[in-house]
């Protein structure tokens, strides 16, 4: 059964825009999209198979006019604790951190099983366009494991896409070098376990308090068959941490960046993308005084890979707005779309989404005018080629408090 | 005898004499004079009824002399700055931030913003913890910002007084101060005295621990203003009959000088609430934390002037418009306490649509940079939603209302002929998300160019790769 935000339609195999202003990879034109079971199937200026009227090739499919509208791939938020974080203040409502008293190591966490398909700030984001997240878990020097979500479905079943998309880990407090140390021996023991597991068993003593468990998902990363994701703030953290990750052979990504600009060829030669928020400019401690309001700006023109983010769970929804201001801070709009888009999808090993292109994934939005601008809505949301509904507690709130009380103090009449 | 009766009026102050002293600022002000500036050829939106297409903008002895569409009028000797069609509003007021008691860099050493030894604290004033050299002053007015209020945090239940300033450089907090503004006071509900007392295992850790905690300390308050009310007026017999008895009867003894009360100072700004003379700015989020505040104020007589973050606001916007309380509040933040719950992006249309005075605030060294994008979010929600709103009402959102909120609505916070010549100039519409504040002025004088951007923190100079904001990084690392 579906729930009520739920939007059904006559038509859920097939669905088209036609004739918006498509903002595809590399360029934006005049265009047409139609996706069949969820996945793009054809984009192009007046597609010989589209009617309007509503068939493609002939079978029925729910076309939206798309005339003096733009059409993007939908937002990612990335990183995010949406779904695992009901209210930041209250511990009982988090499912990102394990609460394991002091142990810092929580390789084994998928903070995705902890996902509620069902909170109420996930509608929140989707009415300004978000269609999916790359959820984190946090705390500790590893933190867990972060899954990649669509925001739709009712179940972790339909929402979860991918439980394990990253290892997410921090630098202990206290010495840098110390804690570049400790991460250096973490991933020598998931060396050394997955060359002889049976070690283990016999109670060979491993660093920092690993378990089996926790090495075996470490061993991922030794493999490249997962990215790591830490932060770093200043330029020389970062030199340390490229440094770093040239001994260890991993892929790395590294979120914050506050002074990434400053190293912005190192980051890109050392192919790491870097996670940034345009918005943080100057609230910082002692370790961001060179940050700037261009930050993303350069190190975009540097070739870095970037994801803007919000690292908002209640407001990721201004995703937009933060890669307006990276526009605004000298940001090309067309790659500040990027690094909301088809970047953190890919980073995230998610390359079937975030990009307008045949077979793809068709998580789209239609919006009145240019995406970034203030004064633009999100008119249709698909995830998945299905239409999802704008509505929200936000919005049944509104409708509630529409005309006061709201509350309903009056005394019911007899029927 | 006598002589000795004159010295003793000097020693016999009432308690308004005594407050007196010590405020006048250390610091000498700058008394440099700015020229005349005309402001022509682009859209002035003035937030007091009307948007001028080809307007102009005339400045002189830090105020608006002038404000019209078409030809300006000629004055000698004045800048003249073609606004090739930029748009001019009145500078950005935000009537909550922590600059200066929060400053950046954030370091244990930078924490003066809530005085969380005593849930009332009432005789601390934010002014005292006010850093000036705190870089967010110079980022503020980069997004358009003159004026702020400084508040102290929310910890408490009466966290002390808050201050107007101007976001211009100063080397002491003192001389920021808006000149004239009203003295103000910070007062919280809610969740937050609760869990910073409550969680040391004191009081108060419940909502009716917080009422009890307000109430008890207006009513000492009352005691105390009902005791240098008394002496201020046997003073001031004591001083008419003593006078009087020393030109009649010479080397006679005086009547006896009444006592004064002792001086405390928080009881000072509580009195302050109570007269009327303090404008009371209440952090509240929930409607029936609100509810509960006003009853407060009701069972002491006084007026609240705006709550804060008011995101419940919205639902009792009724009440707050018949009693004429402002609401200052978020465009969209949301979800982080249970108090916060219940935000909506239409809070601020639903507000003014009601009549309400609405203020879009900060709260965030962040957000303060700008507030002029906050408020064309919560102007596009409203507008989504199909409430009666304009552009003019968003725009008071962070000029007008505001500038009530702190009481100086009548110096500023709207561009009309004889206000302070407090100004932005835009590169495009300032609800664009791509367009910066290119120039501000206060009190009529230039504070902020975007093309050529100064340091002015001693915090950031002489630090390595770091450029005054605008400028490429080339220009500027050693």
């Amino acid at each position: 059964m579906m729930p009520w935000w739920w939007a059904v339609s006559a038509f859920a195999d097939c669905g088209a825009v036609a004739g918006a202003e498509v903002h595809l990879p590399g360029s934006v034109a005049v265009a047409d999209v139609v996706w069949v079971d969820g996945r793009i199937v054809a984009v192009g200026p007046k597609l010989p198979g589209l009617a309007r009227a509503g068939t493609w090739n002939g079978s029925p499919c729910a076309v939206v006019d798309g005339s003096k509208r733009h059409v993007t791939a939908g937002f990612v938020a990335a990183p995010t604790q949406l779904g695992v974080i009901g209210i930041d203040l209250e511990s009982a409502t988090h499912e990102d951190d394990a609460e394991l008293g002091d142990d810092p190591i929580r390789a084994t966490l998928v903070v995705t099983d902890g996902y509620d398909p069902t909170s109420a700030a996930i509608p929140v984001q989707r009415i300004q366009g978000l269609t999916s997240a790359v959820v984190f878990p946090g705390g500790g020097t590893v933190a867990g494991v972060a899954g990649f979500v669509v925001l739709a479905g009712d179940t972790q079943a339909d929402a979860v896409v991918d439980r394990d998309v990253a290892v997410v880990g921090g630098i202990p407090t206290g010495a840098w070098g110390e804690g570049l140390a400790v991460w250096s021996g973490l991933l020598d023991d998931a060396r050394n376990h997955a060359r002889n597991p049976a070690a283990f068993d016999q109670g060979r003593p491993y660093a920092h308090g690993a378990s089996r468990a926790d090495l075996e998902v470490l061993g991922r990363v030794v493999r490249r068959e997962l990215p790591l994701v830490l932060g770093a703030q200043s330029a020389w953290q970062i030199e340390a941490l490229l440094r770093w990750k040239a001994t260890e052979q991993i892929d790395l990504v590294i979120d914050g960046a506050a002074e990434g600009w400053r190293v912005a060829p190192a980051l890109a030669a050392a192919r790491v993308p870097v996670v940034v928020d345009p918005l943080l400019y100057g609230a910082g401690g002692f370790d961001q005084l060179a940050a700037r309001p261009d930050n993303a700006a350069l190190l975009a023109a540097a070739g870095v890979e970037v994801i803007l983010s919000t690292h908002s769970t209640h407001n990721a929804r201004t995703l937009r707005q933060v890669a307006g201001n990276a526009v605004r801070g000298g940001m090309d709009h067309e790659a500040a779309l990027r690094s909301i888009t088809a970047v953190p999808a890919r980073v995230f090993g998610q390359a079937g989404r975030g990009s307008i292109l045949v077979g793809s994934a068709a998580d789209l939005v239609v919006w009145t005018a240019d995406p970034l601008e203030l004064s633009t809505r999100a008119e249709h949301v698909f995830v998945g080629g299905r239409e999802v509904s704008l509505r929200s507690r936000q919005t049944a709130l509104f409708e509630k408090y529409r005309t006061l009380p709201g509350t309903p103090v009056a005394p019911l009449s007899l029927p | 005898m006598w002589l000795l009766v004159g010295a003793a009026w000097a020693g016999g102050s009432t308690r308004a004499e005594l407050e007196e002293r010590g405020l006048a600022p250390v610091e000498p002000a700058s008394d440099a004079q700015a020229p005349p500036v005309v402001l022509f050829g682009g859209t002035v939106m003035t937030a007091s009824g009307a948007t001028w297409k080809d307007g102009y903008v005339v400045l002189q002895d830090g105020r608006v002399l002038a404000v019209g569409s078409g030809a300006p009028p000629e004055v000698a000797g004045a800048r003249r700055v073609d606004l090739a069609g930029r748009f001019v509003t009145p500078a950005i007021i935000d009537t909550h931030s922590h600059l200066g008691v929060y400053p950046s860099p954030s370091a244990g050493a930078h924490d003066d913003g809530n005085e969380a030894t005593a849930p009332t604290t009432p005789g601390v004033w934010a002014e005292h913890s006010i850093f000036p050299q705190d870089p967010g002053f110079e980022r503020a007015i980069a997004g358009g910002v003159a004026t702020m209020q400084i508040l102290p945090g929310s910890a408490n239940l009466v966290g002390g007084r808050g201050v107007v300033v101007r976001s211009v450089p100063g080397r002491g907090g003192r001389v920021m101060r808006f000149a004239g503004a009203p003295e103000t006071v910070k007062m919280a509900c809610g969740e937050n005295p609760k869990r910073v007392y409550g969680g040391k295992g004191g009081a108060p850790s419940t909502r009716m621990g917080n009422l009890r905690g307000q109430r008890e300390a207006f009513l000492s308050a009352q005691a105390y203003l009902r005791a240098w009310d008394d002496y201020d007026r046997q003073l001031g017999e004591w001083r008419d009959s003593s006078a009087e008895g020393a030109r009649r009867k010479r080397g006679e003894a005086a009547p006896e000088e009444p006592k004064a009360p002792d001086r405390d100072l928080d009881q000072d700004t509580l009195a302050g609430v109570l007269t009327g003379e303090l404008l009371p700015q209440v952090h509240c989020y929930r409607a029936d934390d609100m509810l509960s505040f006003l009853q407060l104020a009701d069972e002491f007589g006084f007026q609240v002037r705006s709550f804060h973050h008011a995101t419940d606001s919205y639902k009792i916007r009724d009440v707050l418009a018949e009693r004429g309380v402002a609401a200052s509040v978020w465009a969209d933040w949301w979800g982080f306490k249970v108090e916060a719950y219940d935000a909506i992006p239409e809070g601020a249309a639903l507000l003014t649509e009601a009549g309400v005075r609405a203020v879009v605030h900060s709260d965030s060294s962040i957000g303060i940079q700008r507030l002029n994008q906050e408020a064309a979010k919560a102007y596009q929600a409203g507008l989504a939603s199909g409430v009666k709103v304009t552009e003019e009402d968003a725009l008071r959102w962070i000029t007008l209302n505001p500038a009530w909120v702190l009481g100086i609505d009548g110096e500023t916070g709207s561009l009309e002929p004889g206000k302070r010549g407090d100004v932005v100039v835009w590169s495009g519409h300032p609800f664009s998300v791509y367009s910066r504040a290119d120039l501000v002025f206060v009190d009529g004088a230039l504070r902020w160019d975007s093309e050529r951007p100064q340091i002015w923190s001693d915090v950031l100079t002489g630090q390595s790769f770091v450029a005054p904001q605008g400028t490429s990084p080339r220009e500027e690392t050693p």
